[in-house]
């Protein structure tokens, strides 16, 4: 498959999020254009998407909502396994310390597990203690974690991922039984063989190896289809996708700045209709991040790019006020196209507002 | 919204005041103030929304107990309103920040409205009481390949050794202290068979007999995504040491001897390993021959059944260690081992088969 056509595919899946700034603004565009000149034409007009355009997926919920989705990066969820893996290693051994120092505080030894007295008793019940903690650690640590209101592991929450229904449908507890039950060929069978084919000998190294690449094929999974599903995700139903967890930031056209006049130089900015055509949606959300990040120097930079542009001489120390005024009049204008159904995505497109 | 009613600048002072930490009058002045369309809008709403993410932050937590009921009752409403508010804020706002924000808790509050519903207890609840039993009889006809696979594995496996008692060796990889071998006395095997009441450490071999034979039913339930053949090898793999040891018992006449010592937890454990095999080949089909569905959700459905089988296996496989380590070893005689294992399978048959109880 061509990577066009994937991005076709893939663009055909993100086009509810048509409101997010399109790849042809700025150099970004010039990039994308000549990359497509490269490959050849042959599917006219597909973007080329960017890492994380290609990751989102777009989910109907029941009450007729689209929600975005971003998968996980293969990255994402390689840490988080490791994080995983090490936490439970951690807690096995440290249960095991455990165990072997409660054995010792009660003073008995591996002799005593044959004898038939009480503290063989006890020591047994600590064998038996420590088999079924082995287990569960291996096998429960995923399911009980993924189960909870968070669906996600330590690692998982660590990297902001989770898990969910493939669909709009509900993540249910057979699906993240299937899902974990899988991690047994995914993980430990390639790390047995593995470990065992670099171990062999002469005579058994082509079975060894052999048996290896069988098991590379499963750690290799998710890196041959398009949802990054591991096996476990395709039985179960699930994938993994990012579940970002953000802070509500400050509207922007509360102040006396947002309705033109400056507190710092009493001055009042009123742009025209003219001044306010040139930029689109995609330079007001540029405006808007500069506006909260809040750093003279790049407001300075904005301010002085705006002012070339429109053709004003803008009164230096004063930046800020006139970043807001232009931001909040350049919205009002956007917003009430859009209310008529008049979109201007970026400075290229004619028209709108 | 409902700008005209008179209890308006009521209701949105209370919402506003809460998140400003403002005087109410303030706050109200705040959302007045806001010189754009979309940020009014916000600002009527966002007490609410506010609300919302408290109530998520608070479960996504674990501590549903810190939610109160009437928050409780009105997450769904809340829900619903967030979900609308963004459709709204999508066609109207231009404010990046802030549709992020919405998008974000959207997609929490839809994980927790439409999340995993029942906890632990009432999913073992449904489990045990219906949906397990119903979910082995759905793996249909992959029961009867199991068995019959089982069943060809233990055939094989005596004809193999009858024609070379060589075989024995590489079908029961024995340790050298292993007295079970081609060749040995009627009272040496008897003496494995029987006489082991005085042994202690039995809890401890009952469990390390439930971990090992768990991860190998795993194994050979995973081992289905491969089309199920793996799976099936497995329980070929596992069957031809029975029909080995079959035959060096019945060498000896001792068949029945050896038949009540592996009933006693056999019907259990063999039953579970066929329930695991029977579920790896049942994936397998369902990827091999989707029939109208996708491969992909045919194997998600396929899935979702026998991992309820496969979470029964290791219930079933805690009762066979039990057996194992204790039945077994105190219970002496030939008669009374028969009589355990025969139950038990006549008792799984009919939890699996007879009692038929719908679940919803």
């Amino acid at each position: 498959m061509t990577d066009a056509a994937v991005s076709d595919r893939a663009s055909a899946r993100v086009s509810a999020r048509a409101s997010a700034p399109g790849p042809a603004n700025g150099w970004r565009g010039a990039l994308a254009q000549r990359l497509r000149r490269g490959r050849g034409a042959s599917v006219p007009g597909a973007p080329v998407l960017t890492d994380e355009e290609r990751r989102a997926r777009t989910v109907i919920t029941p009450e007729g909502v689209p929600l975005s989705l971003t998968l996980a990066s293969r990255g994402a969820r390689a840490a988080a396994l490791l994080i995983d893996l090490f936490l439970i290693g951690f807690t096995m051994t440290a249960t095991t310390l455990l165990l072997v120092w409660m054995a010792g505080g009660i003073g008995i030894s591996e002799k005593d597990l044959n004898a038939n007295n009480a503290r063989a008793g006890a020591l047994q019940a600590l064998v038996v203690t420590w088999f079924i903690a082995m287990f569960l650690f291996r096998n429960a640590w995923f399911l009980s974690f993924e189960l909870g209101p968070r669906g996600a592991t330590p690692g998982k929450r660590l990297m902001g991922i989770r898990v969910a229904a493939r669909g709009s449908g509900r993540l249910t507890t057979e699906a993240v039984i299937a899902r974990n039950l899988m991690r047994d060929i995914e993980l430990y069978m390639p790390l047995v063989f593995i470990g065992g084919a670099i171990e062999a000998g002469s005579d058994t190294e082509l079975a060894g190896w052999s048996g290896a690449v069988w098991f590379a094929v499963f750690v290799l999974f998710p890196f041959l289809n398009r949802d990054a599903l591991r096996c476990g995700d395709v039985i179960a139903g699930t994938w993994v996708v990012e579940a970002p967890r953000r802070k509500l930031e400050q509207a922007l056209s509360l102040g006396t700045a947002a309705r033109g006049a400056s507190a710092v130089s009493g001055a009042q900015y009123r742009f025209g209709e003219a001044e306010l055509a040139i930029y689109g949606e995609y330079e007001l959300q540029v405006l808007e991040r500069v506006l909260r990040d809040n750093q003279p120097e790049a407001m300075s930079e904005v301010a002085e790019a705006i002012c070339a542009k429109i053709g004003w001489t803008g009164g230096k120390g004063d930046q800020r006020a006139f970043l807001e005024a232009y931001y909040n009049q350049l919205r009002a204008r956007l917003e009430q196209g859009m209310r008529f159904g008049r979109r201007k995505a970026n400075k290229h497109t004619p028209g709108g507002g | 919204m409902r700008a005209d009613t008179p209890g308006f600048a009521a209701g949105l002072t209370r919402r506003v005041s809460g998140w400003l930490g403002r005087s109410t009058a303030q706050a109200v002045a705040a959302t007045e103030q806001a010189a754009l369309r979309s940020d009014r809008f916000r600002l009527e709403r966002e007490g609410e929304w506010r609300r919302l993410e408290a109530i998520v932050v608070r479960i996504e937590a674990g501590r549903l107990r810190a939610v109160s009921d009437d928050d409780l009752q009105a997450l769904p409403v809340l829900y619903r309103n967030l979900a609308s508010s963004l459709s709204v804020a999508r066609e109207t706002s231009l404010d990046r920040a802030t549709l992020a924000w919405l998008e974000a808790l959207v997609q929490r509050a839809w994980f927790i409205v439409y999340g995993p519903r029942d906890g632990l207890r009432s999913w073992l609840g449904r489990f045990l009481g219906g949906g397990w039993s119903a979910a082995v009889r759905a793996l249909g006809v992959d029961l009867g390949i199991a068995l019959g696979v089982m069943i060809i594995g233990t055939v094989v496996g005596w004809l193999m050794v009858a024609s070379d008692p060589d075989w024995f060796y590489a079908i029961i990889p024995g340790g050298g202290g292993d007295v079970r071998v081609p060749g040995a006395s009627r009272a040496v095997l008897y003496g494995t068979l029987f006489g082991n009441q005085d042994q202690t450490g039995l809890g401890v071999f009952a469990a390390f007999l439930f971990s090992n034979n768990a991860q190998v039913s795993i194994l050979a339930y995973a081992l289905g995504f491969a089309f199920g053949v793996p799976s099936i090898l497995l329980l070929i793999h596992n069957t031809t040491g029975l029909g080995a040891l079959l035959w060096l018992y019945h060498g000896q006449g001792l068949t029945w001897e050896l038949v009540g010592w592996l009933a006693v937890h056999g019907t259990t454990e063999l039953f579970a390993i066929l329930l695991a095999g029977a579920s790896g080949i049942h994936i397998g089909r369902a990827m091999a021959f989707p029939g109208q569905m996708a491969v992909l959700d045919a194997a998600a459905a396929a899935g979702r059944r026998t991992a309820l089988v496969m979470a029964g296996v290791v219930l079933m496989l805690i009762v066979a260690g039990l057996l194992e380590g204790f039945a077994r070893q105190l219970v002496n005689n030939t008669g009374g081992r028969l009589a355990i294992g025969g139950f038990m399978l006549a008792f799984w048959c009919a939890y699996f088969f007879a009692w038929r109880r719908k679940v919803d």
